[in-house]
């Protein structure tokens, strides 16, 4: 079975200096899953990464919440298209070398 | 080494106060920010000069030397001697100064003036729990890309030893968990994200599992139909011609192409495309028989 390793929360925030309630609207509007155990909140390493980009979103270029899902859903955009074109250069390299 | 004029780099005049400082950088960050730019090392270059920027000009102390010696940077140093007797009873300050901010983040310029005074622009610490994340890229031949094989690259100093699947795309990316920077706030290490550049081979294109060739054939055999040699990335292969082929013919060889990222035993198909040679520098005899040929038609 696969270790699943999770960062509590409370040990974030305080390394970022950040508030939890900030976490819990992240986890409201579906933008992260956190996880309860013994009435302790946790979060997924995996998710980490996603989670320090919204606090730099929210507290260094000062985004709302609303702005930061905005952002989100146009950086999934982003890198579909980008794996998009990886994947149309490939095919036009085939064309290219022809002549 | 240029001066930089950072209230240009922020838009601002030299009269700015903190807030119009922190607006204006808020402002260009949100637009060159790298987290807001993926891939674009264009928009990490502007936003690591406008952080800069903003490093030095949100500052008090910064700004000041900035203002006084920042055309003259040079004899910055002698206003820092002037100031030895003053620093030496403040030696703490120092400590407010080693934030997580990277100093190659930072301009020549700016390492000359302040030197390790970097990271002390917000009241909140840079927002890295985990590691840094390192990318690196690895060149690949065709033929290394076929088969799964093991690799050791050295990223930071460190000899990583990975597998590289057979079937790897050219563009693809993959994680290599914990590999990239180690956490200094007890978190868990960055990743490693290799990127793979397959280079080109000069007979066999790729197309996803897919192989493309062309293959020049004998008019003769061509018409009459024969047998051929023909390349493939692991050796030679046989090729029956039927008889009568037509220039541009495409056959294919079917589970004979690229193996199929990380599905044992499946491969794509490979493709061969006839290009016919006509004969050249014909002889007296070749023409008549052309044009005994041409008159049975």
């Amino acid at each position: 079975m696969e270790k699943t390793y999770l960062i509590a929360l409370n040990e974030f925030c305080m390394s970022h200096n950040i508030e939890i309630s900030f976490i819990e609207s992240l986890q409201n509007t579906g933008l992260i899953e956190t996880t309860q155990l013994h009435d302790a909140g946790f979060i997924e390493v995996e998710q980490l990464l996603q989670l320090e980009m919204y606090v730099r979103f929210h507290y260094d270029l000062d985004i709302n919440l609303e702005g930061i899902e905005t952002i989100t859903h146009l950086l999934k955009r982003i890198d579909a298209q980008y794996k998009e074109i990886v994947k149309l250069k490939n095919k036009l390299m085939l064309y290219e070398l022809k002549e | 080494m240029d001066y930089i004029d950072y209230y240009k780099l922020l838009g601002i005049p030299k009269t700015a106060t903190a807030s119009d400082i922190k607006a204006a950088y808020r402002k260009l960050a949100r637009k060159h920010h790298p987290d807001l730019n993926p891939n674009d090392k264009d928009a990490l270059k502007k936003f690591q000069q406008i952080n800069e920027a903003n490093e030095v000009l949100s500052d008090a102390t910064k700004r000041k030397k900035y203002d006084q010696y920042g055309k003259d940077w040079q004899h910055a140093e002698e206003f820092e001697q002037s100031r030895q007797q003053q620093r030496q009873s403040a030696q703490n300050q120092q400590q407010q100064y080693g934030g997580g901010q990277n100093m190659g983040d930072f301009s020549d310029f700016f390492s000359s003036m302040f030197g390790n005074m970097g990271g002390s622009g917000g009241n909140r610490p840079q927002a890295k729990y985990r590691g840094e994340d390192f990318s690196a890229e690895v060149r690949l031949q065709l033929i290394e890309a076929y088969v799964t094989h093991k690799q050791t690259l050295t990223v930071n100093d460190t000899n990583i030893r990975i597998t590289i699947p057979a079937g790897i795309e050219n563009g693809q990316t993959i994680k290599i968990k914990g590999h990239g920077g180690i956490s200094t706030n007890g978190g868990p290490n960055g990743d490693l994200y290799i990127t793979f550049a397959l280079l080109l081979h000069p007979r066999i294109k790729r197309l996803e599992n897919n192989l493309y060739t062309t293959v020049d054939l004998d008019l003769y055999v061509a018409m009459l139909g024969g047998e051929i040699t023909m390349e493939t990335l692991t050796g030679k292969v046989k090729l029956h011609v039927a008889a009568e082929t037509q220039n541009g013919t495409k056959i294919k060889l079917k589970g004979k192409g690229f193996p199929v990222y990380k599905q044992e035993g499946q491969f794509g198909d490979f493709y061969v495309t006839y290009n016919l040679k006509t004969p050249t520098h014909l002889t007296p005899r070749q023409k008549e028989l052309f044009t005994e040929l041409s008159k049975t038609t």
